[in-house]
């Protein structure tokens, strides 16, 4: 026999001047079940809820129905007294007789008329409450990075310096993604590779990150606190326990006219390569694709010089199981090649190039030691065109957002260009400057007024080339859209920045959103930028959106401290509001028939598959089960499910149908 | 109310999501608008847990309106409930009209934590619309359906 107690709430005047809060209490009174009710002034305040205290205590009560303001203000307020009480607080429930009653109507019959049929739907809601316990979810205290760029380096370093493991995993044979690419970063123009790389090293050294490089994510299961994962170790070929990283298997390898990745395609690598000088770890692998032993079958030059005997020829891949706690997405972005654009010349010129060339061909590292040379006959351009905007802002291509770090680059090329070709002109076509940032805007300034570059406010309409000049046609919309002709020795293109290779698959390996430019989304754009939308995953860096170094950076603590955070519980505690299923006594055991309609709806894949055997282990049947670190308590299934085998506690079948029904009885 | 005596009081049912219509009615009695009592609010986590046997039940209970509202597409805490909800209406609503049940009497929106004075105004208009049509008698048509249904389980 339930035995409620009801509490109605004056707030102040707040509900009494339009509810008869008296009168509410003395028809609750009246309710079937209804052990003990009274109205007070302030519910919220210290006296009240001691008031709601002892009434819990002495009348023995096995529920409450508050009559106050929105759930939304107090209920975890009210839940807490009730709980101090040592009634559950599940058993609590929260009437809105503020916001859906005294505020929103005239004082009159019907709105204390209201007021109790509210009260009394709760009431019936509470009868049916079942006590609930909150969820308790071990949390393996270890971190999984993915990506082993700046976001990424950022992130393991947080984490691993708050004191948990961490493992970092990269696709690419060394950590540094594209910030190891740049030549000088702005607006401070500090060279990339100084500031960069003894942050790499020390992710090398730390005794709490484990690196994997040449290594991807095969598959996700679990959920947070408890991922298990499995990272596919691809073969590098090269012992990295023997090999000494002495390079003589690369200067003998005759397989010399591989573009580099490293240097966007401008310089050259061998089959068996380290990517850059400085590689973290700097050990090569033998790129599989173009290696003559694997293609051919022949070959093992690098095997026979190698002095330490660290050629490992035809070892498979190795599959490694780790189990995490959390994991941080930093898997970065790409850019746009030039083959994009066909009215700049459909990739065919190679003095058509992007932005990130241009960063190799202005690197002290690059293919040309730091020197502007073209790509076609290594001649000094002594004119140069910027194109803005290659991509972005169009939605033509396909692309309507604005990459957001191209203004900024393009100002350092043109201005990098200056410095090191004194008597060079630049000239850069734009449609509008972003500048938004810390002495970003004086940048820019500085790029025109002490450099002398030359902005065009205009898009180019066509590239094309004509006695060894590449003709740049476009419009000076600040002149009426005069025609702008420029013949130049060299053309930038400010190429999108887009989603990396391989980004859908990756999201849908490990069940996190993505928009239609398949950059993941965040939880909530502006209060929850860093989680996705699966608890335990988060995010970090231009995986999300084309975004600057400093963004990347602030992002990558962001997300490490919420993985801090989660790890620093003993035990992951949940609201007990989510999806059950029922079971019952044998031979039934479940109403669920296993036709997982609510794996369909469920839009956190926490349904999961549970076998029911018999003595000798046979699979008697097959039903849903819900994975409680995963589900959210939005209901989706319930409402899905055929047999009503599957109920979300809190919001039941028979408590919804109970408010339903006391409502319109009243 | 400006309504007098003898005139009709529908009783009328919200099925509400908690994140977003609910609050938007929270919002509109933070800015006081003042809208008519008939309608009362139920609270689900989702307009996607909104079993549409629940808004049977309603009617057969006595419910002359139902609104259900809940966030507007895209804006769904559960990335995707409001859709189903959507869907599930599209499909319900020939099923009403099957039994005999007008589909006016059930109205479908979105209202966000934001449009306090849209709540308003959904509550007002729907009562309005309901008053026009009447009260609904023929409940006990569905309440016989509902009950045969409930048999069978």
């Amino acid at each position: 026999m339930s035995k409620i107690g009801v509490f109605i709430c004056h707030c102040g005047e707040n509900i009494s001047a339009t509810v008869d809060c008296q009168r509410v209490a003395e028809e609750l009174s009246k309710v079937d079940g209804v052990a003990y009710s009274i109205d007070y002034k302030y519910m919220c305040s210290d006296p009240g809820q001691t008031l709601i205290k002892q009434a819990i205590k002495e009348h023995n009560l096995t529920g409450v129905v508050i009559g106050s303001c929105s759930p939304r203000m107090h209920e975890l307020t009210f839940r807490k007294t009730c709980a101090e009480a040592g009634l559950n607080p599940y058993m609590c429930e929260i009437a809105n007789l503020r916001e859906h009653c005294s505020w929103v109507h005239e004082k009159g019959e019907a709105t204390t008329e209201k007021a109790i049929s509210l009260v009394k739907m709760l009431v019936e809601k509470v009868k049916k409450d079942h006590p609930l316990t909150s969820i308790q979810v071990p949390i393996t205290k270890k971190a999984l990075v993915i990506g082993g760029g700046i976001a990424g380096i950022q992130a393991s370093l947080d984490i691993a310096n708050c004191g948990h493991q961490v493992i970092l995993i990269e696709k690419d044979p060394s950590i540094g993604g594209h910030m190891s690419q740049l030549s000088e970063t702005f607006p401070t123009l500090d060279c990339s590779q100084c500031i960069l790389t003894p942050r790499m090293v020390e992710v090398a050294q730390h005794p709490n990150i484990t690196l994997y490089t040449y290594a991807e994510l095969d598959s996700v299961e679990g959920s947070i606190g408890n991922f298990h994962v499995t990272i596919r170790l691809k073969a590098k070929s090269v012992d990295p326990k023997k090999c000494t990283g002495c390079g003589t298997c690369s200067s003998k390898c005759p397989q010399k006219k591989i573009p580099s990745e490293f240097n966007a395609g401008l310089g050259t690598r061998t089959a068996i390569y380290v990517p850059f000088p400085q590689a973290v770890p700097n050990k090569p692998v033998i790129d599989k694709e173009h290696c003559n032993y694997y293609q051919k079958g022949k070959c093992q030059l690098c095997k026979k010089v190698c002095p330490t005997d660290a050629i490992e020829f035809d070892k498979p891949d190795e599959l490694l199981k780790e189990d995490v706690g959390a994991i941080v997405v930093t898997t970065g972005f790409n850019v746009l090649k030039t083959d994009f654009f066909p009215e700049y010349g459909y990739g065919k010129y190679k003095d058509v190039i992007t932005g990130l060339q241009f960063e190799r061909l202005a690197s002290a590292s690059g293919p040309t030691l730091g020197e502007i040379r073209r790509p076609s006959d290594g001649q000094i351009p002594k004119k140069i065109v910027f194109v803005a905007c290659a991509g972005s802002r169009d939605p033509a291509k396909g692309i309507p957002y604005c990459s957001k770090i191209c203004c900024m680059y393009t100002a350092k090329h043109a201005m990098l260009y200056q410095h090191k070709v004194h008597d060079g002109e630049s000239y850069v076509f734009y449609m509008d400057v972003r500048a938004g940032g810390k002495n970003y805007e004086e940048f820019v300034r500085r790029a025109i007024e002490e450099d002398g570059v030359k902005y065009v406010r205009g898009r180019v309409a066509r590239v094309y080339e004509k006695d060894g000049k590449l003709i740049v046609k476009g419009a000076d919309t600040l002149l009426g859209g005069a025609p702008v002709e420029i013949e130049a020795d060299m053309v930038v293109l400010a190429t999108a920045g887009v989603s990396n290779n391989g980004a859908e698959q990756l999201a849908q390996k490990m069940h996190i959103s993505y928009d239609s430019y398949k950059f993941f989304a965040e939880a909530h754009p502006k209060l929850r930028p860093v989680e996705t939308n699966t608890a335990g995953i988060f995010l970090a860096g231009a995986c999300q959106a084309p975004k600057d170094i400093p963004d990347t950076v602030s992002g990558a603590s962001g997300a490490a401290v919420k993985v801090a955070g989660l790890f620093s519980q003993s035990m992951l505690v949940r609201e007990p509001l989510i999806a059950v299923v029922n079971r019952c006594a044998p031979p039934l055991f479940s109403t669920c028939v296993g036709c997982f309609m609510c794996e369909t709806a469920c839009p956190y894949h926490a349904i999961e598959h549970e076998e029911i055997k018999n003595r000798n282990g046979d699979v008697i049947k097959t039903v849903a089960k819900v994975n409680p670190g995963l589900c959210q308590g939005c209901g989706t299934c319930v409402a899905f499910c055929r047999s009503k085998s599957i109920d979300i506690q809190g919001y039941t079948n028979e408590e919804m149908y109970a408010e339903v029904v006391s409502l319109l009885n009243n | 109310m400006d309504n007098n005596e003898s005139e009709f009081e529908p009783k009328i049912v919200a099925f509400v999501c908690n994140w977003c219509t609910y609050a938007g009615a929270d919002l509109t009695g933070t800015s006081r608008i003042k809208y008519a009592t008939n309608v009362k609010i139920v609270r689900f986590p989702c307009t996607g847990r909104i079993d549409f046997m629940l808004l049977l039940k309603a009617f057969a209970n006595g419910a002359d309106g139902i609104i259900v509202s809940g966030c507007h597409p895209n804006d769904c805490h559960y990335t995707s409930g409001n859709f189903h909800a959507r869907r599930r209406w599209i499909a319900f609503r020939h099923l009403l009209e099957i039994i005999g049940v007008d589909v006016r009497r059930i109205r479908f929106s979105w209202v966000s934590a934001a449009e306090g004075a849209k709540w308003g105004d959904l509550v007002n208009e729907t009562v309005a619309n309901i008053r026009e049509l009447g009260p609904y008698t023929e409940y006990t048509k569905v309440a016989q359906y509902v009950e045969k249904e409930d048999n069978n389980e």
